[in-house]
């Protein structure tokens, strides 16, 4: 895969991020060496292969349907950069 | 050009489980903000989501109810955007292996009978609510609804009007609701809707280009929609311009869809398996087991209530138009009354009592036995059908004990023809001029004689016995 400043600007986007020219060079070259190595996995013949979601050969972990306190919002908040008390305060997101 | 309209709905719907998908805080509606959040449902780092039993059964049973293949062997996804609604920057939700797929939903328009196809009905979490507080300038994320259990039913692009996506949207809430796993309360957003819209000459087969509408919250707001946005589009292609696939928000206020913003349109969720979560695998016993423990579903009430109860269309209609209503009916045919009856009293006084409290049939106090109690009494010839009536009224909000009311009232039916008959002869007399009207050929005198009686005795006699004696009398 090619990796050009549009495809890091794009992915900047979705990730919310703002770039500056100097870092959008410095990304590319980075993303561009990890995708060249995501190649070389690449060309292994994986055609016969179940792709493999998790590790450990566990399955049906469930819990029952019942109610637990919930965490105190004065320590669920407390690790907010911005907390008001109420809620966790972030920039500007919706009209 | 004719044109036809091509819709697909993604319906999202709430479960009505006590706790949250992944972690056992309550999904009470309401609360304080973040009042009822934990670590995994405000997307702390390390926390390990667990999905909840109650979800899965809820999600197999609303499948098997839409007809759908139960996906045996299925998983979750990650679906990844950057938006302060959902603080783990993804989605738990499930792409590759949904739980279930290939559904069929029958529906019956004006324009007759149709089945709208479903293509998969999946589990996900909701997200949370933001609220943008101009005065700070800053927004408000409040994650209580973060992780509320969610089913999203995907149809295929089946429906051509309006009249058909609310002929299904009703369908869709009625079985819901029969099955106990949602209360679908669209003003509380536990049955929300995204339509998908495209339009093209009439009789080709190829798509459109179609936009997405969200934010419609009433089947009103729905069928409006439609018909503005299928407007729309058509005189963009009438226009020489073209449709741009892109999300529009439905704005009450304006009568109008518009665009939003292109990043809100950015969709590349980069989906992945959901690491967090291993796979789950139903056994055949487990889908039997829910399969035998399944509803009667409304469809399956009003062709029995015809069928074994006689009841008129109509009324079966009526009934199951809530499921509660519907075994309140139940109810009061298992104890004796008849089905007719009980079917009348829903229809008459019980709907009337609840829209007059503007309650839903689940708030109400009035117990079945009550009122089999009250229909008996009627049936006995103790109570006449107004005082039944009266009664009924007094004891709706309460649910108290007939017998006791009517004896502390002194209510009973007035069954003594002695005591009738002279009453009657009595009213006779004192309206001669009503007589005198009544053999004259005027009907509407023997009305109001009866009327007179009937005041006599406190409303309390049979009007049959009343009718029948003053009838002897007057043909003497």
């Amino acid at each position: 895969m090619n990796i050009n400043t549009e495809m890091v600007d794009y992915i900047a986007e979705l990730s919310r991020l703002e770039l500056q020219t100097g870092e959008k060079q410095a990304m590319t070259a980075q993303l561009e060496q990890i995708i060249a190595y995501m190649d070389v996995l690449s060309k292994l013949d994986t055609k016969d292969v179940e792709p493999m979601s998790h590790v450990f050969p566990v399955k049906n972990v469930l819990r029952e349907d019942e109610v637990e306190p919930s965490q105190d919002r004065a320590e669920l908040l407390a690790g907010a950069p911005v907390p008001n008390g109420e809620a966790f305060l972030v920039p500007k997101a919706v009209d | 050009m004719t044109w036809e309209t091509v819709i697909g709905l993604e319906t999202h719907v709430e479960l009505s489980t006590r706790t949250k998908i992944f972690c056992s805080c309550t999904t009470q509606f309401g609360g304080g903000p973040n009042t009822h959040c934990c670590p995994v449902c405000t997307g702390m780092p390390g926390t390990l989501p667990v999905l909840n039993k109650k979800v899965l059964e809820f999600a197999v049973k609303a499948g098997l109810a839409l007809n759908c293949e139960i996906t045996r062997y299925s998983k979750f996804d990650r679906k990844n955007y950057f938006y302060p609604d959902l603080p783990k920057a993804y989605q738990i939700s499930q792409l590759y292996l949904p739980i279930a797929r290939n559904g069929a939903v029958p529906i019956h328009t004006a324009a007759g009978e149709k089945t709208i196809r479903i293509h998969e009905l999946h589990m996900e979490e909701d997200a949370g609510k933001l609220v943008h507080d101009p005065w700070i300038d800053q927004t408000r994320a409040d994650y209580n609804r973060c992780g509320v259990p969610l089913i999203e039913i995907v149809t295929e692009p089946d429906f051509r009007t309006a009249g058909e996506v609310i002929a299904y949207l009703e369908k869709l809430k009625e079985t819901l609701m029969y099955l106990g796993v949602s209360d679908c309360k669209m003003q509380e957003g536990s049955l929300r809707c995204d339509v998908n819209l495209s339009v093209r000459p009439m009789g080709t087969g190829e798509l459109g280009t179609r936009t997405e509408m969200k934010n419609l919250n009433s089947f009103k707001a729905i069928a409006r929609a439609i018909s503005y946005e299928a407007k729309r589009q058509i005189e963009l292609i009438e226009e020489g311009k073209r449709v741009v696939q892109e999300t529009r928000r439905w704005d009450e206020n304006k009568d109008a869809t518009y665009a939003m913003r292109s990043k809100e349109n950015a969709q590349d969720y980069r989906y992945f398996p959901e690491p967090d979560l291993p796979p789950i695998e139903l056994s055949e016993q487990y889908l039997e087991d829910l399969r035998a423990a399944q509803p009667e579903l409304a469809e399956a009430k009003r062709a029995r209530y015809q069928a074994d109860y006689g009841l008129p269309e109509y009324d079966s209609q009526m009934i199951t138009s809530d499921s509660m209503l519907a075994r309140f009916f139940e109810d009061l045919v298992a104890l004796g009354t008849p089905p007719k009856q009980g079917a009348n009293w829903i229809m008459g006084e019980v709907l009337g009592a609840l829209s007059a409290r503007a309650i839903e049939p689940r708030a109400m106090k009035l117990t079945a036995p009550t009122l089999a109690r009250l229909i008996s009494l009627v049936g006995e010839g103790r109570l006449n059908r107004n005082t039944a009536v009266k009664v009924f009224e007094a004891i709706f909000d309460t649910d108290a004990d007939v017998d006791t009311y009517v004896k502390e009232h002194s209510l009973e039916q007035v069954n003594d023809d002695g005591l009738v008959r002279a009453v009657c002869a009595k009213v006779l007399e004192a309206n001669l001029q009503s007589v005198a009207d009544y053999k004259g050929g005027r009907e509407k005198a023997f009305g109001f004689l009866v009327g007179q009686v009937m005041r006599e005795l406190k409303g309390k006699a049979n009007p049959q016995s009343v009718n029948a004696i003053l009838k002897e009398l007057l043909t003497q």
